[in-house]
């Protein structure tokens, strides 16, 4: 018989199997630095543990993880911006990097780089996005989160998470272009 | 330009982007082309996760130039460490050494005086007999000069005496 701890024990190495992926992808999305977004996940997941007998489960596993992810990427950023006289080595990449990821399928040389170009465009203006803002575009259209679990990640409203997401697709749209 | 085609390896990435279901203002007939340009980000983003997900680790091998800067730093302050430590060994040795002497000066000073004052009533009895004689011969030498020398007067005297017998 197994006992309580090595039950909950279990338990975790399943979320983390699970849920490894996309914490890694949110994060890698929101810095663009390989071995930061690698350490931030190692550090979500090791609190994660430290913290796993308090899940009371009221949110989902993966709520509760990006929400801890997400307050991780804050305090990265919070400490970057007041150690600034730190030459701080970095291994961030243009996002156009990440374009060239771009899984082809099916499409013909020129949708290929029709898309790689849409890609760009819409890596750039997350980029120029507020903190709130890109976290929030990024849990919706890369994690593709609901708008309440959003919520729930982030400690905002629904509200506020439906403006900041609309001031964001309203920018993406502007470089992207669209019908409105 | 190079495309990195990983179409069947990465997963969900083919799964279907599902925006403009949960009311955030995107139609998908008037927004097609914006669904389209956020559904291939959200592809590029997966398919590049996980390609570093997956990617070989390698530890980075330190350059030759490093291991010079390196060595000479540790050098350096090596050093300057024992240079310090040493430093600031001699001087407190120095300093030990300044004040036992000093301490051994003013012990001897001191013996000294209390050897003086404790043995002087016997150095005075030891050289008592010395002192006498040297005393009874500056006595005698003292009597046989006034002996031999004139009185003041008797030259004088005998002169006055030679006028009157004239």
């Amino acid at each position: 018989m197994a006992t309580a701890p090595e039950i909950a024990a279990e338990d975790f190495s399943a979320v983390v199997m699970k849920h490894r992926l996309q914490i890694f992808r949110f994060l890698l999305s929101s810095t663009h630095d390989v071995d930061l977004a690698e350490t931030l996940t190692q550090d979500c997941f090791l609190k994660a543990h430290r913290n796993w007998a308090s899940f009371r489960g009221e949110s989902s596993a993966m709520t509760w993880l990006m929400r801890i992810a997400i307050n991780l990427q804050k305090d990265h950023w919070r400490n970057r911006r007041l150690q600034f006289w730190r030459q701080t080595q970095t291994h961030a990449v243009d996002m156009d990097e990440a374009s060239e990821w771009l899984p082809s399928g099916e499409r013909s040389v020129e949708q290929k780089l029709l898309a790689r170009e849409r890609v760009g465009k819409v890596a750039k203006v997350v980029e120029k996005l507020s903190e709130r803002q890109r976290t929030v575009f990024l849990l919706r259209y890369v994690e593709e989160m609901e708008l309440s679990e959003i919520a729930q990640a982030t400690g905002l409203s629904q509200g506020t998470v439906k403006a900041h997401l609309s001031r964001a697709v309203a920018r993406v749209r502007a470089e992207v272009g669209g019908k409105r | 330009m190079k495309f990195k085609n990983r179409a069947g390896k990465v997963g969900e990435v083919g799964r279907a982007c599902g925006v403009g279901e949960s009311g955030d203002g995107l139609n998908p007939e008037q927004d097609l082309e914006l669904l389209e340009a956020l559904r291939d980000f959200r592809l590029s983003v997966c398919a590049w996760s996980e390609a570093a997900m997956s990617r070989p680790r390698t530890v980075a091998e330190m350059g030759r130039h490093r291991i010079w800067r390196l060595a000479t730093v540790s050098a350096l302050g090596c050093v300057l460490i024992a240079g310090g430590v040493s430093g600031g060994i001699y001087e407190h040795l120095h300093r030990q050494q300044t004040a036992g002497l000093v301490q051994h000066r003013q012990g001897a000073t001191i013996a000294e005086i209390r050897v003086t004052e404790t043995d002087r009533p016997a150095v005075v009895q030891r050289d008592q007999p010395a002192r006498e004689e040297e005393e009874d011969l500056l006595a005698k030498v003292d009597s046989d000069v006034s002996r031999q020398v004139p009185a003041a007067m008797e030259p004088l005297a005998q002169l006055m005496a030679g006028d009157e017998t004239r």
